[in-house]
């Protein structure tokens, strides 16, 4: 798998999502990052070394603690992709409605309103 | 719904974006700017400088669009039709070259209704992981708390 498939996969889990967004406030440890779900330590330590993987978070180096720390790049270079793909499409036809309105006014064949 | 002239973006399945929009315009117009390159280049890019490099309307053919931004970025996009109905489909492959390898296949439809010309584009992506990160981080639908203080956060970084 790629990266970028690999960022998408890890994504597609609302369970790791919110991890991310917790860890958009700051670094937290397992125990921390475990306490608002209704599943075991072991279950969250799995969800962490998928985004681990995914290069979506790292982790400390201290062997009791080892706090998570979010990784913007991936998730950037994702977000623009995605944001340019609705964002040009919604101005592609916003010009090609300007287009259309300036091809009627000027064009001969002026068809029936 | 698909009247007002906003772009109207649904998920389909596991694997679709919907995305319809009416303009108030004859289909043939709408079909026109569509099938030439002297058209695309007007409105594809936005406003932007845009260079069509490649534009073979026919089943087989290759498309390639290249959208200049006003700081010097470029944004390429490329494709392939894949099977035209005049004046009702066309079903091409969109590809963005800064994420090379991810590629949909949009399949535009052309519809006349109540004096206007409806687009319904169906992009349907290779796998779910594909299509939900899409919709994770660019479009309406899937938007849900923890995408919203993501995003929140990718706003700060940027």
């Amino acid at each position: 798998m790629d990266r970028l498939s690999l960022v998408f996969a890890a994504l597609a889990d609302p369970t790791r999502r919110a991890i991310l967004a917790r860890l958009a406030d700051g670094e937290a440890t397992v125990n921390q990052l475990a306490e608002p779900f209704p599943i075991s330590l072991q279950a969250v330590s799995k969800h962490l070394k998928v985004l681990e993987q995914a290069g979506l978070i790292t982790r400390g180096r201290d062997a009791q603690w080892r706090p998570c720390r979010l990784e913007a790049a991936p998730l950037r270079d994702i977000s623009a992709w995605a944001e340019q793909y609705r964002r040009f499409w919604d101005e592609r036809y916003d010009r090609l409605d300007d287009y259309l309105r300036t091809l009627q006014q000027t064009g001969p064949s002026e068809e029936e309103k | 719904m698909g009247e007002t002239k906003t772009l109207d973006v649904k998920l389909q399945g596991d694997l679709e974006i919907v995305m319809t929009r009416s303009f108030d315009a004859p289909l043939a117009l709408v079909w026109e700017v569509h099938t030439k390159a002297e058209h695309l280049k007007k409105w594809w890019a936005r406003g932007h400088e845009a260079d069509v490099t490649a534009f073979d309307f026919r089943p087989g053919g290759k498309w390639r669009i290249v959208e200049h931004g006003d700081n010097g970025e470029e944004w390429a996009f490329r494709g392939e039709v894949r099977e035209i109905v005049p004046m009702e489909l066309i079903v091409q492959t969109f590809e963005w070259e800064g994420m090379p390898g991810h590629i949909s296949v949009e399949r535009l439809v052309f519809e006349h209704k109540d004096g206007k010309t409806t687009l319904t584009g169906t992009s349907t992506f290779a796998n779910k992981e594909d299509r939900d990160g899409m919709v994770a981080f660019g479009m309406e639908g899937g938007a849900n708390e923890s995408y919203r203080a993501l995003d929140a956060y990718l706003k700060t970084l940027a």
